[in-house]
């Protein structure tokens, strides 16, 4: 399937395509000596349209600054990011504001990303307002589709964030990015934060958002067995720069970068040998 | 062996803001074996968080112990007078909290914040207290002792600043330590070598320790038993080869297969669903009877809406509460 | 250090800012020195043209600006014509006293409304808590004005304060030692009135932000570590709560001083206030200017200290600062 979903995107544009992006930050110390920490050194890669791609990396490798360049919060220091053919690096404001509601990103806290003090009704038609197209009943039936869509009770349309569980919070976080459309979700850390048995729940929630809207996902994340679960391919990073890339199947069997190897050996793991089988 | 800490028949109670008296506790009992390391598996919901606190009495204001007993030391922490617990917590038995970020005082230095602990619990002069905690530290940290010493949490890595909260929690030499989630915000890497300093530290000072987490496969190979929570109740519990390889509550089965497996020449199990515990694990209702698992469970029984289940022992220190296995 | 020079740097823009701001307002309003000298008979109206032109009167806004800067640098700031003398010493023995005033009373604000705001923090909701709260908003009510005279009402019964200025007659003939305790004495009056104006505002404050750091994590932590009250209180709350707090400092020292210009006409005390509204009934032009940028001076003067202290108690500024 997946051999299926790479080759039908050969034929395809890709959605995102990045090129040699570079991030540089300065950093200086009291003494009066400069740093130069160089967060993103050379990074190139490219996603078709209904396809995942997952950055593996550790802690401080890169991957959240690329996030933030891709949902253009910051601005690479140098090289070009395509989006569906145009290079948002180099778009001015108000081009970017097209390009930017296409790009969501999803973060490992939604309680940080959802104003505490709105109901998840408010929450949900806030970009539909900003939007300027919906009346106001159109607006409440698309915010009552969006969490079915997600797998959320309409009943809890007046509740504040505060009142929902973690899994509720991220698919609430999830429905809102949905609401405008994008084409393109980056997952940083999504799943990171909640329980096993709810990162299952989301991460099936999102194939199934893959297969019937033909969502395309940027996944990061530093946990090897669900990228290889959620993405068709996998980028491992360090230091700023991509190390191993590949099929996600290739890099679990044979992986070749030490970075590779040390994350695939850090994925704990219980001794499956005699696990029996979950009778349905 | 003699428990170093035993709880028994712990319930734990939160006040809403209604007032209602919300059961997160319902007759917890363990005992902690001397130099142990006692996994406690369970997600949100299951009151695993609240056994970490309740242990020493630091549950926030609207928590209530019902009622039960924790003995260590030969007295009952629950009964204990607060300068006798002030006295107990941090020097005897001390409490690593989840999201280091949080739990370090944010303008306070490194060494300073052992230095603190120690001082609380000692009568040593200035040079004394120094020169703990430098040891502390030289203990936690393999290089660059004085620096971080000398750091401010910001300035620290998450590992680093794991590090320091160990420091605290082993500073006075404590015979049990309870850490709850202690390695949740850090990544795969940095998380096993966290582990490796439980481990190393478990060897070297004897102690014992309860290692509260959500996620099982962080327990394989590192916990020597293992005890499941759910709804507020122990599911299952017995040492941790047994239960991790073969687990025998249909809750802990559920939630191991809910987790995706590095696919080692087993075939990807890529765009199949993953099994999951259907509704959402923070909210199994409480109390109604019967089984906490029953409204999720998957082998449920007629029975098992009627009568809550004993727990039932399967083999040598291995206990299920499920009434599958009652007869 | 770049910090520092940035905020030395705002520090003094507001200081020119002001200046200007002064020049033109002065320049703006309705009258000046000499026309009230025109209305007095004896003076003829050559001599009022001849002064005019001395001081510079007749020359426009912006070269009398300039000239006035090229005194401020030579230490005179303009020249008081009420006075007859440059305005800088004036000034100077004035603001000493003002100072004295100021600094005294956010010195005992603070000493007081830390250990009482924490103390109520701790009690929050309780009945000592709730008594204070009720104590510090009925202050709050009370117009500064109507505490100084109450203060002095008290002050003429009891008799046992001087009503008014800063020094006995016999000032002079006193040994040190009881110099002291006469300026002393003197100063209880007007401090109190200070205080009483700005430590309700403080204590809530202080209050508030050690409630706020109440159940922060690291001080449940702490607790866990079985560190003592005291020590948990001031080593570890007090400080958390440290930055908010670290700016009201900087507010507090321009509310007293402020304060304070009203409190001395009121209590003649012979401060910067009693000589400012001089000056301005008068239209001592120069005067005025110089006053009003002393103060800005104090002002400046006070949130600078305020950054310096944020600085060295939030080693997380430092950092930020540096990494520019």
């Amino acid at each position: 399937m997946k051999i299926e979903a790479s080759g039908s995107g050969q034929n395809m544009q890709p959605l995102l395509k990045v090129e040699n992006l570079l991030k540089r930050y300065a950093k200086g110390s009291l003494t009066g000596a400069r740093e130069e920490l160089l967060a993103l050194d050379g990074v190139s890669f490219t996603i078709f349209p209904g396809t995942t791609l997952a950055v593996v990396g550790e802690s401080g490798s890169g991957k959240s600054t690329l996030a933030s360049c891709l949902a253009c919060l910051e601005s690479p220091t140098t090289g070009n990011i395509w989006f569906e053919g145009k290079d948002i690096v180099k778009l001015g404001e108000r081009a970017r504001r097209q390009v930017r509601p296409q790009i969501q990103l999803i973060f490992q806290d939604p309680a940080s990303s959802l104003n505490p003090r709105w109901s998840v009704l408010e929450i949900l038609v806030e970009p539909l307002i900003l939007q300027r197209k919906f009346k106001h009943e159109e607006m409440k039936q698309r915010a009552n589709f969006l969490l079915v869509r997600v797998g959320l009770s309409p009943d809890i349309v007046e509740q504040l964030p505060t009142e929902l569980s973690g899994g509720q919070r991220q698919r609430l976080a999830i429905a809102r990015a949905l609401s405008l459309e994008p084409k393109l979700l980056i997952l940083d850390e999504a799943l990171s934060a909640l329980d096993c048995s709810v990162q299952a729940q989301i991460a099936n929630l999102l194939m199934e958002l893959q297969s019937s809207l033909g969502m395309t996902y940027l996944f990061i994340t530093h946990d090897l067995a669900m990228a290889a679960y959620l993405a068709d391919e996998i980028a491992v990073m360090n230091r700023g720069r991509i190390v191993e890339q590949g099929p996600a199947e290739k890099i679990l069997k044979q992986p070749q970068h030490e970075t590779t190897l040390r994350l695939l050996a850090a994925v704990p793991r219980i001794t499956r040998a005699a696990l029996p089988a979950v009778e349905q | 062996m003699a428990s170093v800490l035993e709880i028994r028949d712990l319930h734990v109670s939160y006040r809403s803001r209604e007032g209602v008296l919300c059961p997160a506790l319902n007759g917890v009992s363990f005992g902690l074996i001397p130099g142990e390391i006692l996994g406690v598996l369970g997600e949100s919901g299951s009151g695993k968080s609240t056994l970490a606190v309740s242990l020493v009495r630091l549950l926030p204001g609207n928590g209530e112990i019902i009622r039960g007993a924790v003995h260590f030391e030969g007295k009952d922490l629950l009964q204990a007078k607060l300068e006798e617990l002030q006295q107990i917590r941090g020097r005897r038995i001390s409490l690593i909290f989840q999201e280091p970020s949080l739990a370090l005082h944010p303008t306070m230095r490194a060494g300073e914040q052992v230095r603190q602990v120690l001082a609380a619990h000692s009568s040593q002069g200035k040079s004394g207290l120094n020169e703990g905690t430098r040891q502390v530290f030289a203990e936690v940290f393999p290089e660059e002792v004085d620096r971080i010493l000398r750091s401010y949490p910001h300035q620290l890595s998450g590992g680093q600043r794991q590090r320091v909260l160990i420091a605290q929690a082993i500073v006075c030499g404590p015979s049990v330590v309870i850490a709850d989630e202690p390695t949740a915000s850090l990544d795969p890497a940095t998380q096993m070598e966290i582990l490796g300093v439980f481990r190393t530290l478990r060897e070297r000072l004897g102690l014992a320790m309860i290692f509260i987490t959500h996620n099982p496969a962080l327990l394989s190979g590192f916990a020597d038993r293992v005890m499941v929570l759910y709804g507020g109740q122990v599911v299952e519990c017995g040492p941790a080869e047994t239960v991790l390889a073969s687990p025998r509550h249909p809750y802990t089965k559920a939630l191991f297969q809910s987790i995706p497996a590095v696919s080692n020449g087993r075939g990807s199990s890529r765009k199949t669903r993953l099994p999951v515990i259907p509704g959402d694990s923070s909210q199994s209702s409480l109390p109604r009877g019967g089984c906490p698992f029953e409204p999720k469970c998957t082998e449920r029984m007629d029975i098992c809406r009627a009568r809550e289940p004993a727990l039932v022992h399967l083999g040598e220190s291995h206990v299920v509460s499920c009434l599958k296995y009652e007869n | 250090m770049r910090y520092l020079l940035r905020r030395l740097g705002h520090a003094f823009s507001l200081l020119v800012g002001v200046s200007i701001l002064a020049f033109l307002f002065t320049a703006l309003a309705p009258g000046n020195y000499f026309d009230e000298m025109r209305l007095n008979p004896q003076i003829a109206p050559a001599t009022v043209a001849a002064m005019r032109a001395q001081y510079g009167f007749d020359r426009p806004l912006l070269v009398r600006y300039a000239s006035w800067l090229n005194s401020v640098i030579h230490g005179e700031m303009g020249f008081s014509f009420g006075y007859n003398s440059p305005v800088a010493p004036l000034l100077l023995m004035r603001a000493r006293n003002t100072l004295l005033l100021t600094i005294t009373a956010t010195l005992l604000a603070w000493a007081i409304a830390l250990p009482l705001g924490v103390w109520s923090a701790e009690r929050l909701g309780r009945l000592p808590d709730r008594l204070l709260s009720w104590g510090t908003a009925a202050l709050l009510v009370i117009p500064d004005l109507a505490l100084a005279l109450g203060l002095l009402v008290l002050a003429v019964r009891s008799a046992w304060f001087p009503t008014g200025g800063m020094a006995s007659v016999d000032f002079e003939t006193l040994t040190p030692l009881n110099k002291l305790r006469d300026l002393a004495l003197h100063m209880i009056l007007p401090v109190t009135a200070l205080l009483l104006s700005v430590l309700p505002l403080l204590v809530r404050h202080v209050r508030a932000a050690v409630a706020d750091v109440r159940n922060a994590p690291f001080l449940l932590a702490a607790v866990g570590h079985g560190i003592p009250r005291r020590t948990l209180l001031y080593r570890y709350a007090l400080p958390a709560a440290a930055n908010p707090l670290i700016s009201l400092f900087g507010f507090s020292i321009g509310a007293l001083l402020s304060g304070s210009l009203l409190i001395e006409v009121v209590m003649s005390w012979p401060g910067l206030g009693p000589l400012l509204l001089e000056a301005i009934l008068a239209r001592d032009l120069y005067l005025v200017i110089g006053g009003v940028l002393f103060s800005t001076v104090f002002l400046a003067g006070g949130n600078l200290l305020a950054d310096l202290l944020l600085y060295w108690a939030d080693p997380r500024i430092r950092t930020e600062s540096s990494a520019r």
